[in-house]
């Protein structure tokens, strides 16, 4: 029971630890693909203690919802990270980790930023909000069409289990784990407000999203939705890691050397995932606003296609 | 005997055609159309390719070769040499929005999956579901024919069709090369002659958009 | 226990009845909203007791009025006391806000005798076991609620929202009527024993089916017949359109539920595919008509649509589920139905009555007028946030609950045989999903552009904080609905005897489960604990506090916003209602509702402000409604004539139609 609560313990700080350093190298990567040096790989460390020392500047006519929100969206954003199996399935709060719960938890997270962006009542929060809430209306239902996929295979909406499931011999090339997949990726990238989507690292009008409803923060408050921020793409990474390449997750009560194996793994997961988001935002531009709707009805169609397929057939 | 793996990953070469229609539905760019076709069709020969491992039938090969050069190769460069000869408009205006393009996409996805399953009850489930995935992409190349108003996606959307045709016939066991010869030798005269008409086309009104030919036609737009 | 609660429905009545003659008094409104709160406090509790203790169920009574050979029948069963305890609760709740709310009331004596008529006319409903006493409930609550909305008849638009409303609501008690006389068929048994004792053949079934789904479901707001409830729910004053928005549409869902689960036979399986694609398509439609509003009323009014169409995506599971013999599943969707129609009757009526303390500090109803309400009213922004938080189905709040439940009942449905509903189901889903998305949109706006950002207008600047009585309603429904968020297992256990009633089994018991988690149908499929969520969540931004406090500066200077360096300070460069949903009108409402934006700029030199205007198509208003209403009109228009005959022309009449049936007389034998 201890040792339990210890590894689950663990996971929740090596998710915390290695979120900066992903992001960290997911940019490095993207401006060596370019040709550039870019900043060392533990930078966004370095810019958190920085943000942190800062004083808060608020504007007049902020809130108490602009000033909880930052700790709303990171506890929400750390708990789902914090649940989902990175290098062991099994674990103590397992049962809590329903999919749907999860993505639930990501959409209060984008709730509370949403209304944060709307508070100081300027029009760039607005335009961030109204774009923000515009993407999660057809990436959110994509999503829970690619989680009723997966439940639909696995028997389940526990993600241990369906983690569990895609370890075992069931599993085989299916139609419909590829186009949820396909899905999944497209999701992925138009919630972490990566490009072909949003662009993480601009401040201009045209191409804001996130960056557009966070415009306001300052100091600790926007030192908190970084690491949010950078904590939801290591929460993607590892749901797509964890359904679609569950191979060396330790099941529960392995063993030592099993979880560090695991561990292993998951680091090496990480790392190639992290190659091939840099890789992808190197080759693509980013698509106009509109254009997003199109994309990710693309992402809906596919996830409810790929339910479709579970519904009428055994075998795909 | 043929394993369940390599049946899945038959399968998985299907709905990877599927996929693809629907990607081709999705474009909005020449370019853009013109490599996911080529895309489209290395699938098609790579299918092909697979069912003439498992199923041991050496003519296949040649089959999936054809489609590989002509289809992957010579023809998208065609179109697109085609493209900056004639000058034609690099966006593609689709008739109703992307969107509700997709959603009759899912619809006709679906409607072949209602056809095909019951009908064929007595063959094996993957069987079964490979004629859905072929229907679907005959479905789908009509499809793009019919919601484009560009003359050069009516074109590839043909050629989708005939693609998914192939799909369909690889499956079932046994498609005789000299079948795959003239269906080849066809698709490149029909492109022949399309690529005349637009260039005839194009010289009379500046514009391979059909619906301004309407106009010309004598009855209303 | 039966009689209490009559006792409780008497006094309601006494009491409006006394509000007749009383209502020019000052103390009137205190005493009428004292004694309805009163009244609807002991049935909430009764109806409670007997929910929780089935042992006391099963009371009936027939009461020697109404028509000579039926008498009145009344009866108190598990399914009777879960609907009086919402509809008392909304009616408790709508009670203590109306002790404030009631003061500023400009015409009392239009208000204060109807509504507890209209409590005493939803209760009657509820425990009526027969189609007379039923059906004579039904007009009584839909007639004292159409006074209400008449009660400000002379402002714009109330007296045609009141008319629509009359009209909507004849022509569905028309087919009730209608749907209880195929069902007491040839024998004319009205009450509900002797139509339980006989069911109806399986085409009879079906007719009476779609009766229901016309005569209930237009009360509830089913799409196509929903086109009443957004003009007539914000036309009544707020804890009036809470009740009818968060209780009498659930009244509905009780008639839809006794007549198809309990009256009807056992079902077909095409129930289980008309009513969720009819629940699925309410639910879409009306959220994206609430996101195009920006009178807060009524987005809250098309929000209620959208949640009576999750409710029937339930209901229909539940029937197709039941039409194919798995009572499991079927218990399932019911479970997750009818917590919904609990859920939704707590944070509709919160959100309602937030809406309403705005109004009472305003004036205003339309949301471009509102903003930065959240420094002036504090505590009803909280509430309403909650309310809103409640809505948008996120945890941990109990909309969640409902939604997951749905959902988990969703995936059991590959189990069912029938072909259309294998594809119709995923449909559903995805419909469902995007329904739950586009409703946390909606409400962003809702609470973003009323309550956050800067004042729009001087009214808006200047707001004071409501009543004592207003607030502690709206944070007492607040409270609950993270009550029942957190203990969800208890709430379920309560609906067993409901459930165990309609389908002949219920979900496992949920209190003995460890940290009080909720498993609807096996610990190795699935589970959710919403305590565990909601420590955790606290847990986290406890420590995140921690460490900021420990480790970061504490500095905090106030400045103006930064706005990217944009010297403007005035209110009117902030998003606007319409600007916040444009990209989702754009995206959807072009195709939807032909939604186009037309901008009227004003020529060079001229000074008058420029124009955009949104102009939007109802389309179930065009397609369905504006065709019967010109072929209304052009039918009348010639039946007219018969105004005008001569007396040889009315002596022919009466001829043709002696001959007529002396013809139909003779062919029928």
């Amino acid at each position: 029971m201890i040792l339990d609560a210890l590894v689950q313990l663990c996971q929740m700080m090596v998710v915390l630890a290695l979120a900066p350093l992903l992001a960290g190298y997911v940019r490095k990567v993207k401006a060596l693909l370019v040709g550039r040096r870019g900043p060392p790989m533990v930078q966004p460390y370095r810019d958190l203690l920085r943000l942190l020392r800062k004083e808060v500047v608020l504007a007049d006519s902020a809130s108490w919802v602009f000033r909880a929100t930052p700790y709303l969206v990171f506890a929400a954003t750390w708990v789902g990270a914090a649940l989902v199996p990175t290098f062991a399935t099994g674990l103590l709060f397992s049962y809590a980790a329903d999919m749907i719960a999860i993505v639930a938890l990501l959409g209060s997270a984008r709730f509370m930023l949403a209304l944060a962006g709307l508070d100081v009542g300027t029009s760039f929060g607005g335009i961030g909000s109204s774009r923000e809430m515009m993407i999660a209306s057809l990436a959110e239902p994509a999503m829970l069409m690619v989680v009723f996929t997966l439940s639909l295979l696995a028997g389940s909406t526990q993600l241990s289990s369906i983690a569990a499931f895609m370890q075992g011999p069931d599993v085989g090339l299916r139609v419909s784990l590829a186009l949820a997949l396909v899905a999944l990726v497209m999701v992925a990238i138009a919630e972490n407000a990566r490009i072909p989507v949003d662009n993480p690292a601009t401040h201009l009008e045209l191409t804001m999203v996130h960056e557009a409803m966070i415009l306001e923060y300052s100091g600790r408050y926007l030192a908190l939705i970084e690491l949010a921020s950078f904590v939801k793409l290591l929460l993607y990474i590892s749901v797509i890691g964890c359904v679609f390449a569950p191979w060396g997750i330790a099941a529960a009560g392995d063993g030592f050397t099993a979880t560090l194996t695991g561990l292993a793994a998951y680091v090496g997961k990480l790392a190639l995932a992290g190659f091939l988001l840099a890789a992808f935002e190197t080759a693509i531009a980013k698509m106009r606003v509109f254009r997003v709707s199109d994309f990710l009805g693309a992402a809906l169609m596919l996830g409810v296609l790929a339910a479709l397929l579970r519904f009428v057939s055994r075998l795909t | 005997m043929i394993g369940p793996l390599a049946l899945d990953v038959a399968h998985l070469f299907a709905g990877g055609l599927v996929l693809v229609s629907v990607m081709l539905l999705y474009q909005d760019r020449m370019t853009g159309l013109i490599n996911t076709f080529a895309l489209h069709a290395l699938v098609v020969s790579m299918s092909v390719a697979w069912q003439a491992f498992i199923q041991n039938a050496p003519h296949l090969y040649i089959t999936a070769a054809i489609a590989l050069v002509i289809k992957a190769v010579v023809i998208p460069v065609a179109l697109r040499r085609m493209v900056v000869r004639l000058g034609i408009h690099r966006t593609i205006e689709p008739v109703v929005s992307i969107g509700l393009t997709m959603l009759a996409a899912i619809g006709l996805i679906a409607l072949s999956i209602m056809v095909m399953l019951p009908i064929t009850a007595q063959a094996g489930t993957l069987a079964r579901e490979d004629l859905s995935f072929a229907l679907s992409v005959i479905l789908l190349g009509l499809l793009m024919m019919i919601s484009r108003r560009n003359a050069v996606s009516q074109v590839i959307g043909f050629m989708s069709i005939e693609n998914g045709l192939i799909l369909a016939a690889t499956g079932a066991k046994g498609m005789p090369l000299v079948v795959e010869i003239s269906v080849a030798f066809s698709i490149l005269v029909a492109l022949i002659v399309i690529g005349i008409f637009l260039f005839r086309i194009r010289e009379r009104f500046e514009t391979v958009d059909i619906h301004l030919l309407h106009e010309h036609r004598g009855e209303q737009p | 226990m039966l009689e209490g609660l009559l006792w409780c429905i008497a006094t309601l009545l006494a009491t409006g009845v006394a509000a007749l003659a009383l209502a020019r008094r000052r103390v009137a409104s205190a005493l009428v909203y004292g004694i309805s709160l009163g009244a609807t406090s002991v049935a909430f509790s009764a109806a409670l007791a007997s929910l929780l203790a089935p042992a006391a169920l099963g009371g009936s009574l027939t009461l020697p009025v109404g028509l000579p050979w039926l008498g009145a029948h009344f009866r108190l069963d598990a399914l009777a006391s879960f609907f009086l305890l919402v509809v008392n609760l909304g009616g408790a709740a709508a009670s203590l806000f109306g002790l404030g709310y009631g003061r500023h009331e400009e015409s009392p004596g239009r208000v204060l005798p109807f509504f507890p008529a209209f409590l005493a006319g939803m209760n009657l409903v509820v425990l009526a076991a027969d189609a007379f006493t039923f059906l004579f409930a039904w007009e009584f609550m839909s007639l004292s609620s159409w006074a209400l909305v008449m009660a400000h008849h002379r402002r714009p638009g109330n007296a045609a929202a009141g008319y629509l409303y009359l009209l909507m609501a004849s022509f569905g008690t028309l087919a009730l009527i209608l749907a209880f006389g195929l069902l007491a068929g040839p024998t004319g048994g009205y009450s509900f024993e002797a139509i339980r004792l006989a069911p109806p053949a399986a085409t009879i079934s079906g007719v009476v089916l779609v009766l229901v789904l016309i005569g209930a479901g237009s009360k509830a707001g089913l799409v196509p017949l929903h086109v009443w409830l957004p003009l007539a729910h914000p036309a009544a004053p707020t804890h009036v359109s809470a009740l009818m928005s968060g209780v009498m549409t659930k009244v509905a869902v009780y008639g839809f539920v006794r007549i198809v689960f309990d009256l009807l036979g056992p079902p077909a399986w095409w129930w289980g595919a008309l009513v969720p694609l009819l629940g699925g398509i309410t639910a879409v439609l009306g959220v994206l008509y609430a996101l195009m509003q920006d009178d807060l009323k009524r987005l809250l009014a098309y929000s209620t649509v959208e949640n009576v169409g999750i409710i029937f995506i339930g209901l229909g599971l539940a029937l197709a589920f039941e039409a194919n013999g798995m009572t499991g599943a079927a218990a399932l969707a019911l479970t997750a139905a009818l917590l919904h129609v609990f859920n939704h009757a707590l944070f509709k009526s919160l959100l309602f009555f937030g809406a309403g303390a705005v109004l009472g500090a305003t004036g205003e109803r339309n949301m471009e007028r509102l903003g930065g309400l959240i420094h002036r009213m504090p505590r009803t922004a909280f509430a309403f946030l909650i309310g809103s938080a409640a809505i948008s189905a996120l945890p941990p709040f109990n909309g969640f609950v409902s939604e997951w439940l749905t959902f988990q009942a969703i995936l059991l449905s590959p189990a069912l045989p029938q072909w259309l509903l294998k594809f119709l189901v995923p449909a559903v889903g995805a419909l469902l999903a995007l329904s739950a998305a586009l409703a946390a949109a909606c409400f962003v706006k809702a609470f973003g552009i009323t309550f956050l950002g800067r004042p729009r207008s001087p009214v808006a600047a200047e707001a004071g904080e409501t009543d004592r009585w207003s607030q502690a309603a709206m944070l007492g429904l607040a409270a609950l609905c993270l009550l029942a968020g957190i203990l969800p297992g208890y709430f379920i256990d309560a609906l067993a005897p409901v459930i165990q009633t309609l389908t002949g089994t219920s979900l496992p018991r949920q209190e003995q489960l460890d940290w009080l988690t909720i498993v609807p149908i096996a610990q190795s499929r699935s589970s959710y604990n919403g305590l565990l969520l909601f420590f955790f969540i606290a847990l986290a931004a406890g420590l995140g506090a921690e460490v900021i406090h420990r480790l970061a500066s504490a500095a905090v200077r106030r400045s103006p916003a930064w706005d990217c360096g944009f010297p403007d300070a005035s209110p009117a460069t902030q998003y606007t209602a319409g600007s916040i949903s444009q990209p989702i009108r754009r995206v959807f409402g072009s195709v939807l509702f032909r939604a186009r934006e037309e901008v009227d700029l004003p020529p060079p030199g001229d000074t008058r402000a420029a124009r955009l205007r949104v102009r939007l198509r109802d389309v179930p208003w065009d397609v369905l409604y504006a065709p019967i209403a010109g072929m209304v009109g052009f039918v009348a228009d010639r039946l007219n004539k018969l105004q005008f005959l001569t007396i040889r022309g009315y002596l022919t009449l009466v001829f043709g139609a002696l001959v007529a049936l002396l013809m139909v007389l003779t062919v029928w034998q």
